[in-house]
């Protein structure tokens, strides 16, 4: 008897989508674990300014972030593992931010929604508003944007996302914050006199090393004029 | 709406001055509040809504104004506008549908600008007038409850004054110019400084 012809087979993709396309569940347990925890992430319902009204409509039918498993909007920090910051952060209201972060449970990821979020946006001159939330606690996806469009914002959870199934439960290196060094607490910043303080956590963000911009007192490739 | 017409309140209050380039009546804070309950009451008038409350600062500087001298030519003459602080008040009447009618308290100092508070006459004024001390440092007599409100507790400047600096938080600045880029510069000498 002759062996059946193989050759013209196409190759088989053996990574997990691949024999999943082909209708074959062959995984690790690793994959399943972390598929499952990307598509059920729970964000915190709360929002700070327009950019919250985005985040409203991408919850909406319309966009439906149930599609991608993140539509359980917990109005308590102890029952959610993300933190979407949609809009401007005063400075009045950053020590809430961070006490909110600090009460989350882990694994917990942080969204910083539209400019603002990210440096202050177009307040960052103005004498009561935060540059940037990453000041004072870690930021796992940038959202830019004034507003961001809801496909936006899905895009940045599918970024999110990526990142979760990247990360690793097992062996020398966890990346999993689950099963990391605990829970992630870091100070609250206290409002003293006009501004807070300390005006940013170290540990978290500091000003980069040399920021050309300042020294030559234009954009890198720009004449001063 | 309707323009109101500010002749009757004159003629009621003779004393009172009418600002026509803005259209105001200027009042100092003693008579306060004889005039507004009398614009409250008044048939003419009844203006029963307060929609705006505003803090106004003005610096003291150079004006130059065009008049004519002895020989009848037109020259330009420079005098001091002294430095102040005005509250404004915008006020429609809704049972005649008529307004707005402009009502200006003016305090000619920024050390302790001190006015009448509206709140006994009308209750919305109170949470706008609690802004306008929170931004301007304007204090209201008569105020139930005269807290800051936007800012916190244990803020120590009026932001909204003309020579209020804000705090140099300029850490990093990505395409800095101009004031920015001086505040830039001070701050990462200021850092520097600190770190060893
Ligand atoms: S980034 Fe733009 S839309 Fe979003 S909160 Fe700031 S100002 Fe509003």
């Amino acid at each position: 008897m002759n062996s059946p012809d193989l050759s013209d087979q196409k190759a088989v993709d053996l990574s997990p989508e691949g024999t999943a396309k082909a209708g074959v569940i062959l995984s690790s347990l690793v994959w399943i674990y972390n598929w499952s925890r990307s598509n059920s992430v729970w964000p915190l319902l709360f929002g700070w300014a327009c950019c919250a009204i985005e985040m409203i409509g991408t919850a909406g039918s319309r966009h439906d972030i149930a599609r991608f498993g993140a539509e359980v909007f917990r109005p308590s920090p102890r029952q959610s593992d993300l933190m979407i910051v949609s809009g401007t952060v005063t400075k009045k209201m950053a020590p809430q931010v961070v006490r909110i972060y600090n009460q989350m449970p882990e694994p917990k990821y942080v969204i910083a929604m539209g400019a603002c979020a990210i440096s202050g946006g177009p307040f960052k001159q103005g004498y009561n508003v935060l540059k940037g939330i990453d000041r004072y606690i870690p930021v796992d996806v940038y959202l830019p944007g004034c507003p961001p469009r809801p496909e936006a914002l899905l895009h940045s959870l599918m970024t999110l996302q990526k990142q979760i199934k990247r990360q690793k439960s097992l062996g020398r290196t966890i990346t999993n914050p689950a099963y990391g060094e605990g829970r992630r607490i870091y100070p609250v910043p206290e409002l003293r006199g006009d501004d807070l303080f300390p005006p940013f956590n170290p540990e978290v963000w500091t000003p980069p090393a040399k920021n050309p911009n300042v020294e030559d007192g234009c954009p890198a490739g720009r004449k001063s004029v | 709406m309707a323009a109101i017409d500010h002749k009757g309140v004159i003629r009621q209050f003779p004393e009172l001055e009418w600002e026509a380039s803005s259209g105001s009546l200027i009042l100092s804070p003693e008579k306060v509040d004889e005039v507004v309950s009398w614009l409250k009451e008044d048939p003419a008038y009844r203006l029963d809504y307060l929609s705006c409350v505003s803090g106004v600062d003005y610096l003291e500087k150079e004006v130059k104004t065009r008049v004519r001298n002895e020989a009848g030519k037109m020259v330009f003459k420079t005098s001091l506008s002294p430095e102040k602080m005005e509250v404004v008040y915008h006020f429609y009447s809704m049972e005649k549908k008529t307004g707005p009618f402009i009502l200006k308290q003016r305090v000619l100092s920024r050390e302790n600008p001190v006015v009448t508070s509206l709140t006994p006459h009308y209750g919305g004024a109170e949470l706008m007038e609690r802004e306008v001390y929170d931004l301007f440092g304007i204090r209201f007599t008569g105020h139930p409850d005269l807290r800051r409100i936007l800012m916190w507790e244990g803020f120590q400047h009026y932001p909204m004054r003309k020579d209020y600096v804000p705090p140099n938080d300029y850490e990093y600045e990505p395409t800095p110019h101009g004031d920015v880029l001086e505040r830039a510069r001070e701050r990462r000498e200021e850092l520097e400084g600190q770190s060893p």
